[in-house]
Formats: C-alpha cells, sequence, structure tokens
C-alpha cells in the first residue's frame, strides 16, 4: 500500500469515527456523553489551564517512563538470553504467551503490598504488561536468525558481547522494534490501569475520582487525550515499524 | 497474485505480530518443521521440554516457599505458597464464594461469546470488501495501543453499574482481535477451494460455512484463544477497577481489608482458570494441525 493511499485512508477512518461519536452524542444526549467539539474545547480551554491537570499528567508520565524503561531493559535481556539456548527457547515460549494472557490485574493487589501504595507499585504494574511482549518477540527474533549469520560470527571467533552487537541485535532489530511497540502500548495501559484502582495522582485516578463526581466533562477529555496519545505514538511508532521490516 | 501475497505479508506486519497468542505463517512453519522431521526423536525433546518447565514453576514455588518461611517475605505480603494452597481448598469447601464466582464466570463467557460469533461474522463479511478492509486497516493497527479501559467510566456512566458495561469491556477488547485473525485465516485460502465452492453454485453464506471457514479452523480457535484472554481481563480488570460483585471486586474488596486467606486463593484461581482454558484451546489447536500435517 502507498503512502499517499494510507493517508487517505486514516483520514477516512478518523472523520467516520469522528461522525460516529457525533452520531452517539446525538442518540445519548447530554447526560453521559460530550460531543466532539466539546470534548476538544473542554480540552483546550478548561482542562489545560487548570494546574492539577498537569501534576496528574506528569505523575503518570513519570511513571510510564520508569515502567517503559524496566519493561524494554528487562525484556530484552530475557529475550536475548533465552533465545540463544534451544531448550529454554522452546520451554518458556509456551509459558510467557500463558503469562500474557493471564488477567494480570489480578496480580496488582499483591505488587500493592509488596511495594506500598505509590508510585513503585505503579511503575512495577506497567513493567509486568511490557516486559512480556518485548520478551516474547526478542525472544523469537533471536530464534529466527539465519544459522549461517551465527556460524560467520562463530568462525570468527566473537566473543558473546560482541556477538549480541555486531550480529544478533542487527539481524533481528526489525522484530525487536514490533516487540517495543507493543510494549510501549502495554506498558501505558498497565499504568494507566495501575492508577485506576489505587493511586493518589496521574490520569488514571483523575478519571476514577470524575466518576465519584459524576464529572463527564472530565471523563471525556481524559479518555480523549489518553486514546489521541496512545494512537498518536503508535501511528509513529507503526511507520517505523513498517520501515525497519521492509529493508530487512 | 504477487500484490496479494504482498499484502499478505504488509498484514502481517500490521497486525498479526502485535496478535503474540495467534497463529503466525512463522508458527505454522515451525510446527511443519517440528512434525516432518521424524515424530520419535523429537518426542523425547518435547519431554525435556515438559521437564524444564515443571522444573521451572516447582522451583519458583519452592523459593517463594523459603523466602516466606525466612522471612524475607514478611507475613501480610504474601503467606506461603502452601498457606495459600490451604486456603484454597478451605474456601472452595466453604463454598461462600461460589456465586461470585458463577457470576464473573457467566459474564466472561457472554463476553466471550458475543466478541467471538459477532467478530468472526464480520471479519467473513468483511474479507470481501477490499476498500473498506483497506480504510479500517489502521484501525486494526492502532487499536491494542488505545487503553480500552479508560473507557471503562464513561460506559459506568452511561449504562450504569451493572455487568453491562463489564461484558461491553471484555467484548471491545476481544472482538477485533477475532476480526483481525478470522481475516489472515481466509487470507490463506487456496484459490482452488474458493473455485471449487463456484463450481459447485455454493453462494457467499455457504461458501464460508462449508468451506473457507472449515479451512481455516486453526486460526478460528487462535482467534478463541485470544477472545477468551480478552474476555477474562475485561471483565475481572472491570470488576476489580469498580463493581459491587463479581471475582475481581472479592480480590479488591479482600486487599483493602488485607483478607490474604481470600485474596490469595482467589488470584490462584483465576489464574488457573486462565490458564487450562487456554492450555486445553491450544492442545485443540495442535491436534487441529497435525491432522494436516502441519
Amino acid at each position: 500500500m502507498n503512502t499517499s493511499r494510507r493517508w487517505r485512508n486514516a483520514l477516512v477512518l478518523i472523520a467516520a469515527l469522528l461522525a460516529s461519536w457525533q452520531l452517539a452524542y446525538w442518540v445519548v444526549g447530554d447526560v453521559a456523553l460530550r460531543s466532539p467539539w466539546q470534548t476538544i474545547r473542554y480540552t483546550a480551554v478548561t482542562l489545560t489551564h487548570t494546574h492539577l491537570f498537569w501534576v496528574h499528567l506528569g505523575n503518570t508520565l513519570q511513571a510510564f517512563a520508569f515502567a517503559l524503561a524496566i519493561a524494554i531493559v528487562l525484556g530484552l535481556i530475557i529475550g536475548f538470553g533465552l533465545g540463544l539456548h534451544r531448550l529454554s527457547a522452546d520451554a518458556m515460549e509456551p509459558m510467557l504467551v500463558a503469562l500474557y494472557s493471564i488477567p494480570k490485574i489480578t496480580l496488582y493487589p499483591i505488587l500493592l503490598l509488596a511495594f506500598g501504595l505509590g508510585m513503585s507499585a505503579k511503575v512495577a504494574f506497567g513493567a509486568i504488561h511490557g516486559i512480556i511482549p518485548v520478551a516474547l518477540f526478542t525472544l523469537n527474533a533471536v530464534r529466527g536468525i539465519k544459522p549461517i549469520l551465527l556460524k560467520t560470527g562463530r568462525v570468527l571467533k566473537l566473543d558473546p558481547a560482541t556477538m549480541v552487537r555486531s550480529i544478533l541485535f542487527p539481524a533481528a532489530v526489525p522484530e525487536i522494534f514490533t516487540g517495543l511497540r507493543v510494549g510501549f502500548s502495554l506498558t501505558l495501559i498497565g499504568t494507566v490501569l495501575g492508577e485506576m484502582f489505587a493511586a493518589q495522582h496521574g490520569l488514571g485516578y483523575l478519571l476514577m475520582n470524575a466518576i465519584g463526581l459524576y464529572n463527564v466533562d472530565v471523563i471525556m477529555s481524559v479518555t480523549f487525550l489518553l486514546v489521541l496519545f496512545a494512537a498518536g505514538v503508535n501511528a509513529v511508532l507503526l511507520a517505523i515499524d513498517r520501515r525497519l521490516h521492509f529493508r530487512a | 497474485m504477487e500484490d496479494v501475497a504482498r499484502r499478505i505479508d504488509e498484514d502481517d506486519g500490521a497486525n498479526g505480530r502485535f496478535l503474540v497468542n495467534s497463529v503466525k505463517p512463522d508458527t505454522i512453519d515451525r510446527f511443519a518443521r517440528a512434525r516432518t522431521g521424524a515424530a520419535a526423536p523429537s518426542r523425547r525433546f518435547l519431554n525435556r521440554v515438559t521437564l524444564y518447565q515443571v522444573a521451572i514453576v516447582s522451583g519458583f514455588v519452592l523459593m517463594l516457599e523459603a523466602l516466606c518461611l525466612a522471612g524475607v517475605i514478611d507475613k501480610i505480603t504474601m503467606p506461603p505458597p502452601h498457606r495459600i494452597a490451604l486456603d484454597f481448598f478451605k474456601l472452595m469447601a466453604s463454598g461462600k464464594l461460589w456465586p461470585e464466582i458463577g457470576k464473573s464466570m457467566a459474564n466472561v463467557l457472554l463476553a466471550f461469546v458475543l466478541a467471538y460469533v459477532p467478530g468472526i461474522a464480520i471479519g467473513t463479511a468483511l474479507h470481501g470488501y477490499r476498500t473498506l478492509r483497506d480504510t479500517l486497516d489502521p484501525l486494526f493497527a492502532t487499536y491494542y495501543a488505545i487503553p480500552v479501559f479508560a473507557f471503562y467510566p464513561l460506559f459506568i456512566v452511561m449504562f450504569g453499574l451493572g455487568d453491562g458495561p463489564q461484558v461491553l469491556i471484555g467484548v471491545l477488547l476481544g472482538i477485533v482481535a477475532v476480526i483481525v485473525t478470522t481475516l489472515n485465516g481466509l487470507d490463506r485460502v487456496p484459490r482452488v477451494l474458493r473455485k471449487t465452492a463456484a463450481i459447485a453454485r455454493l453462494g457467499p453464506l455457504e461458501t464460508a460455512i462449508r468451506v473457507t471457514l472449515p479451512f481455516c479452523a486453526p486460526y478460528l480457535i487462535s482467534a478463541a484463544k485470544l477472545a477468551l484472554a480478552y474476555a477474562f481481563i475485561g471483565v475481572i480488570g472491570s470488576e476489580f477497577i469498580m463493581a459491587r460483585t463479581g471475582m475481581g471486586y472479592e480480590i479488591g474488596f479482600a486487599y483493602t481489608n488485607f483478607d490474604n486467606a481470600t485474596m490469595y486463593p482467589l488470584i490462584v484461581l483465576i489464574l488457573l482458570l486462565s490458564i487450562v482454558m487456554n492450555g486445553i484451546l491450544s492442545r485443540w489447536e495442535k491436534v487441529l494441525l497435525s491432522r494436516r500435517g502441519l
């Protein structure tokens, strides 16, 4: 698919989504929804001019950044470690897939008990969402590397560190990047989810607080911002991802 | 023809890869290599794999047990695993949480059915409309980046605090995975099967039910795995965030009351349920693939 058609598709899709949002607003009414225009205006005029919003946003972004860093580093280590060892890879892959499909939210109370209510529990919860996809994609990427590349490395008597840096990593980069993209989304979901259950700060807390206060404006605006951020970053990452896969 | 092949590759890049659970062509290749290699030696290898897995799990549990008994993990954070096992049987035998468990499972099942059946129908219908599918492609590619749980407050405001919003979250999480996996499967139906169906004068609906969907059976099972996992995540997660009943709610309630004797067994139960169901479907998927010589 060429770029101009991709843009056209995206624009048509956005228009369709906005139209159905507006339609839903007309059907449901002011009780529970706001129109796209009202939401954007509230976001731009009211919400972003309150000091407290920036505090919550900063808090979420900070937790998210820590969680993402942990997820990427640990995910890559686990992925490379298991991917290089055939038996470990075969044994651990189904287990990682099973872990991936469990409702991780049920583990959150354990994390809360272990880390206490606050930043570190949120970071840990975000990170466990992101680690598994990064590890899985890295594992499969490393396992899928053409044997001839590895043999060449062995013939050249490369030490393990050089092997990873100059052969494994470049060969596996497109797959690993896909893992990072998925890990990014899941870490964000995890972080916000953690805030929604138990936190005193962050966008997730703001959302839950708004239910208590029945503040539809805030619910709509924060949801809108989260979706905008997640979809926007994902679109950029997806474009890079496609380029990497195309080149490979 | 070449264009079709390229498109399929592209679709995998966009949609297939983030569905870690779904059958990807390389997974099938791997099965193919593993199965056609000669069954006897690979059997022994599989046993080693199982042994490895058992060792990892039991090692992990033993480590937790040791850490708990040594006092590195204190009792308020986590009771030792043998204690959790005892509490688990006590809780199940007392039967006081059976209604909650039943209710959650009914909602999970409902969310699963509502995501799975319409998902396959939409996927099958969409497969015939190239332009519409191209237009929806960016949505499919971005969908799982969106925190669907962020819509939960909105749904509560719209539909009230009941089962509706929970099931809806489960359906929303699962349905797109089902659609994408169905499309992926339908892309791989050989042209000769469609031609045969055309020669037999089957209509579009009959072609789907008798020819193309049965061919996609492994994909449909993988879609079922995803829909089930997402139904679990959606329903239990929503109950956990805000609800008045259900297993997720009970875990949250036990957490706020420091009731570890209820909380840990319930967590274990949910993990067991989701892993066992996932395992059964995976086994079935493998049987289907091996029956086709894959």
